[in-house]
């Protein structure tokens, strides 16, 4: 379902405080309160690989690596893990593979040969990752972005208008941003939240995303000092949770950045389960950007099938 | 392909799972803990001086699991010999213990820290499985606290000498504690009273003994020498015995209030130090400012913690009305996330209760809710069929009326009201007989910290619930006790004043009933006991009658008539009758502790400056009258007119200390753990009775009221009985030095009938008695009844023109009681 949006609520974003203390207390019990062992881990730990928003964003990415890349993304664990869990049949395979909007057609392109045509090709857009481009020439990466065949846009808003304090100009330029994206294009809006100084305007900035059309609030672009962590993401999701009591719309959320261990997937999975329900935690509502995670999750399978631990060299490399 | 262990009954497993994404089990082995249980064929004796004693003929109880029921290991039902033994090994070892360098003692604590760290994981699985507590909570809160408690006093024992300078240990401390937290909190006694010389015998609670004597062992291993810390088990008599042994010099105490009341109407007039650390209903007070989705989180951590089974757990929601609704859903939809389950799975939120008698304890403070008409919502989660759960529970539609709002339930059920306020949520907030803790919710700084301050318990948090840290002082205001529990404040516990030696007073026996209750029972308020003095002055030749002078009682800064318009006859030295003064009875009492809260709050508000002010005013005043004030002294005393100037001299050297004092005993700043700033304020202890002994009837007064008076106390005095014409005469220099009324108020009389009175008096803090053996006696037993602090001389006098004993930080430590406010600050997470 995608998120119509609503008017600017300014009253609704103004009036909220939050409390970094008190959340981060809650995000480090977080980690200790739940944590899934043997098929549990396991069952959760490939929930999470059909999560992932299998990403390569670099100034040297080539044809070789995103080819490589859309390969794992359609074979993200290797076979006789899968028949070992009985989890052959199940499809298992990534949330989408996230590329700059150059590499969309040989992504699409790999995608098709690997199989797995069914993987949506997501596109950063709108002067990714600083966002410090004119409006127009932003937009205009969206609709090119499309037109080469990406589902899924993720998308950044200006941090400058957000530092100052003009929600206004954010939300308007989110609005037309969703507008580019049109009907059918999944819209992640990236919050940079690393950029944002405090835990307030990360909410505030999650309402205004949602309030103009959103249909994923993303944590970060990877390239910002800090990017997912789970104090961060914690304030998200009650915005996502806010957001729905208010409209009934379901809004997803994706951490992105930093994520690169088996047991972080499932303590972000938690927290969806924890703070949103069961329902957030299917890749229509929730993905996690990362490239290396993919690798740890596959040597804790290899362990749960096998009992030991796999060396690198054994797993394909992504 | 490297390995081939193949999984296929796992196969449909995962497959579901994946599909439903469920929690699965997390189990903790429990192998080792069941190992050294074995070890010690699982039937456990006392461990004194340093081995394990198993006596012959005991009875025996077993330890169970609450979340499953399973037996344990046995343990025994000490005897008196038991205690006799224990306390004897106790006794031997102070005089080692007690002389050793203040840096051995901290080489012993810091090793009993690394011992602990050492052996975490096996404490936290035998306390997880004999509390019924989490594995989470006792891993990652219960033992992390008692190895950080180990460390910060390794510390105190290490700078005792610097630091506590003036100060000595007590002797043996008979320690008694509850089955919540078994092991940390017998740490939060074991570690002062060790640090500071004293030698222990702790009692662990019937439900939860396994950790304690485990924890002996580890002392053991750590080098601990036998005898210094022992612990005996029994059941609740043998505790009374432990601390009715009159080789046990202070008892130390957490637990129910009533056991506590029991225990300090026991110990009375023994000349044992007490330290209770007693019940609460906290509050947990949520402004509109506050940032909810977080106060939800924190009520969790308040009441939901522990199963609800903490002193201090934030067991009443208070809510700004505007944000009531708001809040309540939030947290209802929490609760729908609440895991239930065996103590020993990783994944869970909520254990077992300890015991059937507390299952049935919270069923029924809840049904009696839901038969008043109360709206009672339980976690709509899964309740373990087996094992002693209650699910996480809310009630809502209760007011201040209820029992459920006013008692302690120490189960998972939290109370909510609306309020409209910050003023009304002060109100409410201290509408309790505890005092023990309180968390305040908002965003806003100055709501936070008015509120903060005007929260009356020990413990504060802000943005937070249930922060526990060794450098933060932990212990209650009114009916959760006394002594601080942790910091450089809970030191003084474990100490007594270099000088003193501990009393052992041979008491009469007394009737509580009638102890005091007759009016004019020391002297008859009645003229025709005795000669006048001559009464006459010369003018110009011509023999005057003096101009009659009446002595009244003060209060509320005026001369008031005694209500029973009764006086009595104060008598000179030479045996006439010096004059008649206000003979005060129960209604004055009531009078002037009226007026003493009264005149608290103002007194309260005043800048220390100007507390300082008026003392010193006082002392310039009293200068004035110098010679007039020594005459007087020595007409009624006979002592020299040197040794009364002497007397008026250091009574106004002791209001300029007093003076200097006013602005320099505010409080510090706590080095917890905590991000943020943990401050310790001293604040007053509120209304304080005080009774005056008779020596030094100047210097003895001024060295009483003066340290209450400057730490912002208002107090209501007994002046000597036989000498109270100098603290009479003072309200002239009160009235000269700008003191508002009703911060000192004097009701001249008998000392043990007004005594009675101000003992019994509900709205008086504190009570300060030097008088009797007997009337000491009186005091700590009739002060059970509201947990008031008392300080008591037990019949022996003190020398009050030595510093050493007319002043100084023991008259500060009971002048004041310590409040830790928890700020934790940030707003900075990324660039």
């Amino acid at each position: 379902m995608m998120n119509p949006g609503m008017e600017l609520d300014l009253g609704w974003v103004q009036k909220t405080t939050i409390n970094l203390p008190a959340v981060e207390r809650r995000a480090a019990t977080l980690r200790t309160r739940r944590t899934v062992k043997k098929s549990w881990q396991a069952a959760w730990l490939l929930r999470a690989v059909t999560c992932i928003d299998l990403t390569t964003l670099s100034g040297d990415d080539t044809s070789s690596n995103v080819s490589r890349l859309c390969y794992k993304a359609k074979h993200p664990i290797r076979d006789d893990l899968l028949k070992a869990m009985g989890m052959e049949d199940a499809g298992i395979e990534v949330g989408a593979v996230c590329v700059y909007s150059s590499r969309v057609p040989e992504a699409i392109k790999y995608l098709k040969q690997a199989g797995g045509s069914s993987i949506p090709v997501a596109s950063v857009a709108t002067g990714f990752p600083a966002g410090q481009t004119p409006l127009e020439t932003r937009v205009e990466e969206i609709r090119r972005a499309i037109k080469m065949g990406a589902r899924e846009i993720d998308i950044v808003i200006s941090r400058t208008k957000a530092l100052q304090g003009d929600w206004q100009g954010v939300y308007d330029e989110i609005k037309v941003c969703k507008e580019a994206c049109g009907a059918d294009v999944h819209m992640k809006t990236i919050l940079g939240t690393g950029d944002l100084g405090t835990l307030t305007n990360v909410y505030k900035a999650s309402l205004v995303a949602m309030m103009a059309g959103s249909d994923f609030i993303k944590t970060s672009t990877g390239k910002e000092g800090v990017n997912a962590t789970l104090p961060v993401g914690l304030v998200m999701v009650r915005a996502i949770r806010d957001y729905y009591h208010k409209t009934g719309v379901k809004v997803g959320f994706k951490p992105a950045g930093g994520i690169r261990s088996a047991k972080d997937s499932c303590t972000w999975l938690a927290l969806m389960k924890e703070e949103l329900g069961d329902e957030w935690m299917k890749n229509d509502l929730f993905r996690i950007g990362a490239s290396s995670l993919l690798t740890d999750i596959e040597r804790q399978l290899y362990h749960f099938v096998y009992g030991r631990y796999a060396a690198a060299h054994q797993l394909p490399l992504a | 392909m490297a390995a081939s262990v193949s999984v296929p009954e796992r196969k449909s497993e995962v497959k579901r799972i994946f599909e439903n994404m469920e929690y699965g089990p997390a189990p903790e082995a429990s192998n080792v803990a069941k190992a050294w249980l074995q070890q010690h064929d699982n039937a456990l004796g006392h461990f004194i001086g340093g081995k394990w004693v198993k006596p012959e003929n005991r009875k025996t109880y077993d330890t169970c699991s609450p979340a499953t029921g399973e037996v344990l290991a046995s343990t025994t039902q000490g005897e008196e010999e038991d205690v006799n033994n224990a306390v004897s090994c106790a006794k031997e070892a102070f005089k080692s213990w007690s002389q050793l360098p203040p840096h051995s003692r901290a080489r012993y604590l810091y090793a009993i820290a690394r011992n602990v760290q050492k052996h975490h994981r096996l404490i936290a699985v035998m306390e997880a499985l004999d509390n019924g507590k989490s594995i989470r909570e006792t891993r990652d809160c219960d033992i992390p606290l008692v190895a950080r408690h180990f460390y910060h006093h390794a510390g105190w024992a290490q700078l005792s000498d610097t630091e506590m300078r003036g100060w000595k240990p007590i002797g043996v401390v008979g320690a008694i504690v509850p089955w919540n937290f078994p092991l940390m909190l017998l740490t939060w006694k074991v570690c002062p009273a060790l640090a500071m010389g004293n030698t222990v015998v702790l009692k662990p609670a019937t439900f939860t003994r396994l950790s304690a004597l485990l924890f002996a062992e580890i002392c053991h291993e750590a080098g601990l020498p036998p005898g210094v810390f022992n612990v005996v088990t029994g059941n609740g008599a043998f505790g009374s015995k432990l601390a009715m042994h009159p080789d046990v010099d202070k008892v130390a105490f957490t637990g129910s209030t009533p056991v506590g009341q029991t225990l300090r109407r026991l110990t009375a007039g023994t000349g044992k130090k007490l330290s209770l650390e007693l019940g609460g209903k906290s509050p947990v007070i949520v402004m509109e400012n506050a940032d909810l989705d977080s106060t939800v989180e924190g009520i969790v951590d308040a009441i939901y913690f522990n199963q609800g089974q903490v002193c201090s757990a934030g067991s009443k929601l208070i809510v700004q009305e505007n944000i009531y609704d708001d809040l309540i859903a939030r947290l209802k939809e929490r609760m729908s996330h609440f895991r239930l389950g065996h103590s020993l799975d990783k994944g869970i939120d909520v254990g077992a209760v300890v015991s059937k008698q507390q299952l049935a304890t919270i069923t029924e403070f809840v049904e009696e809710a839901k038969v008043e008409g109360a709206e009672v919502f339980h976690a709509p989660v899964p309740v373990p069929q087996t094992g002693l759960f209650y699910p996480p529970t809310l009630i809502t539609k209760v007011q201040t009326v209820s029992r459920v709002v006013r008692e302690e339930i120490f189960g998972p059920v939290l109370v909510a009201l609306p309020f409209r306020t910050a003023k009304e949520a002060q109100s409410i907030g201290n509408n309790t007989n505890y005092g023990l803790a309180a968390s305040v919710w908002s965003d806003h700084l100055p709501t936070a910290l008015e509120l903060a301050i005007s929260i009356k318990a020990g413990s504060v948090w802000v943005n937070c619930h249930n922060l526990f840290d060794a450098a933060a002082g932990f212990g209650g205001y009114r009916e959760s006790g006394f002594g601080r529990d942790g910091g450089k404040e809970g030191l003084f516990e474990y100490v007594r004043p270099a000088w003193e030696e501990r009393p052992r007073p041979e008491c009469k026996e007394i009737d509580v009933k009638s102890f005091g209750s007759t009016f004019g029972g020391s002297i008859m308020p009645a003229p025709g006991q005795g000669q006048p003095t001559a009464n006459d002055v010369q003018q110009n030749g011509i023999r005057l009658p003096k101009v009659d002078h009446t002595y009244k009682v003060y209060y509320g800064g005026a001369q008031k008539r005694p209500d029973g318009c009764y006086s009595r006859p104060i008598y000179a030295i030479n045996k006439q009758i010096a004059a008649y003064v206000g003979d005060s009875n129960r209604k004055d009492v009531r009078n002037a502790v009226e007026a003493a809260h009264k005149a608290a709050p103002g007194w309260g508000k005043r800048a220390a400056h100007n507390r300082a002010q008026i003392v010193y005013y006082m002392a310039e005043n009293l200068e004035m009258r110098r010679s007039e004030v020594a005459n007087r002294l020595t007409q009624l005393t006979g002592e020299s007119l040197e040794s009364s100037m002497r007397e008026v001299d250091l009574s106004i050297q002791r209001l300029f200390y007093w003076g200097a004092y006013a602005d320099k005993f505010g409080g510090s700043v706590q080095e917890t753990q905590l991000y943020g700033c943990t401050v310790c304020i001293r604040e007053p202890v509120g209304v304080i009775g005080i009774a005056c002994p008779d020596q030094n009837p100047l210097l003895a007064f001024v060295s009483l009221f003066a340290p209450a008076v400057i730490r912002a106390n208002c107090v209501v005095i007994i002046p000597s009985e036989r000498h109270p014409i100098p603290a009479l005469d003072f309200y002239q220099v009160f009235d000269t030095s700008d003191l508002p009324g009703g911060v000192v108020n004097i009701l001249s009389g008998g000392r043990d009938h007004v005594t009675k009175y101000l003992v019994e008096h509900q709205n008086v803090e504190a009570m300060w008695y030097f008088g009797s053996a007997e009337g000491s006696k009186f005091v700590e037993h009739s002060s059970a009844e509201n947990v008031k602090r008392t300080w008591v001389n037990y019949g022996i006098q003190r020398d009050w023109s030595d510093p050493d004993q007319g002043q100084g930080e023991e008259f500060l430590y009971h002048a004041t009681q310590c409040k830790n406010i928890w700020m934790p600050m940030g707003v900075t997470y990324a660039n």
